[in-house]
């Protein structure tokens, strides 16, 4: 286990970065910021024409940390501790399980709580509690 | 001009993963691990990213939708379901597993991917899998006769 410190101002700061995004999408195109949503549909089939869209987020997301290299100099840490096998099974089940619940931390989450969702504050209760279950089997039962 | 928003938009969002330390899954297994909050390894950032995006949603999706139109689109898309149904359970139930075992979920994941990272490639690539599979089961006839609407991307 690699242990990371506590950044409260940073984290507040990061977080209201992704509100403003998402209210910032909000007023340009009238969609919830639900990544699961907008990665899922950038697959068929294809039910509208927001795939330009679409793709452009997700572009923009990739080229983030680019950005931070190019301004900076440098990137912050990122420690990826799953091999391969936990990665691929860690995938399909984020990436089923999104899409099968309509939404993850950002659609649910964020997005879902903020418009007081009962649905969405079922989810986000869901996933943390099978988050935490799962993080807890896998450090403290082996 | 809405394409190049809706990438500035998306590059806000990556960067607000960044600055918050999410784009790290260290940082949000450590917030999973709550048998680490009496070893004292516990990292509680994630609640205070959670808490600065809703603050700002909160407000802000209070107030633009309540303009005529957004300002590139005919209408907003706002979701409108409000039933518990199996689905809203048993998908975040796999998701968060997911979740659970990796550290990444979907948008920490693609931005990943700019952190040119081998690891980040491969649970991409799952992941679109396990999203296609989502939807493509979700539409088998099967099932859309006990659950409506078929697509559950449609909520």
């Amino acid at each position: 286990m690699v242990s990371t410190s506590f950044t409260p101002i940073a984290s507040l700061v990061g977080g209201a970065l992704i509100g403003l995004s998402a209210v910032l999408l909000m007023w340009a195109n009238g969609r919830i910021a639900a990544v699961s949503g907008i990665a899922a549909r950038l697959f068929p089939p294809y039910e509208d024409g927001e795939f330009a869209g679409r793709l452009a987020f997700v572009a923009g997301l990739v080229a983030a940390p680019m950005l931070v290299l190019f301004v900076t100099g440098s990137l912050p840490a990122q420690t990826i501790a799953a091999g391969p096998a936990v990665l691929i099974v860690g995938g399909l089940l984020t990436g089923f399980g999104s899409v099968w619940g309509s939404g993850c931390t950002s659609g649910h989450g964020v997005c879902g709580l903020s418009r007081l969702s009962a649905r969405s504050l079922v989810a986000t209760i869901t996933f943390m509690a099978t988050g935490v279950a799962t993080v807890f089997v896998m450090r403290h039962w082996s | 001009m809405a394409i190049l928003v809706q990438f500035v938009v998306g590059l806000i969002f990556g960067l607000g993963l960044i600055v918050s330390g999410m784009s790290n899954p260290a940082k949000v297994l450590n917030f999973l691990d709550i048998g680490g909050i009496s070893a004292g390894t516990w990292d509680a950032s994630l609640a205070f990213v959670m808490a600065g995006a809703i603050a700002v949603t909160f407000i802000g999706f209070n107030r633009v939708p309540r303009r005529a139109r957004p300002f590139f689109a005919e209408r907003f898309y706002l979701p409108t379901r409000r039933d518990i149904d199996p689905r809203i359970i048993a998908g975040p139930a796999i998701f968060g597993i997911g979740w659970g075992l990796a550290g990444f979920c979907p948008g920490p994941a693609l931005t990943a991917l700019g952190f040119g990272s081998v690891s980040a490639v491969i649970f991409v690539a799952a992941m679109s899998a396990g999203m296609v599979l989502a939807r493509f089961i979700a539409r088998l006839p099967s099932l859309t006769r006990f659950v409506t609407p078929a697509d559950p991307l449609e909520t």
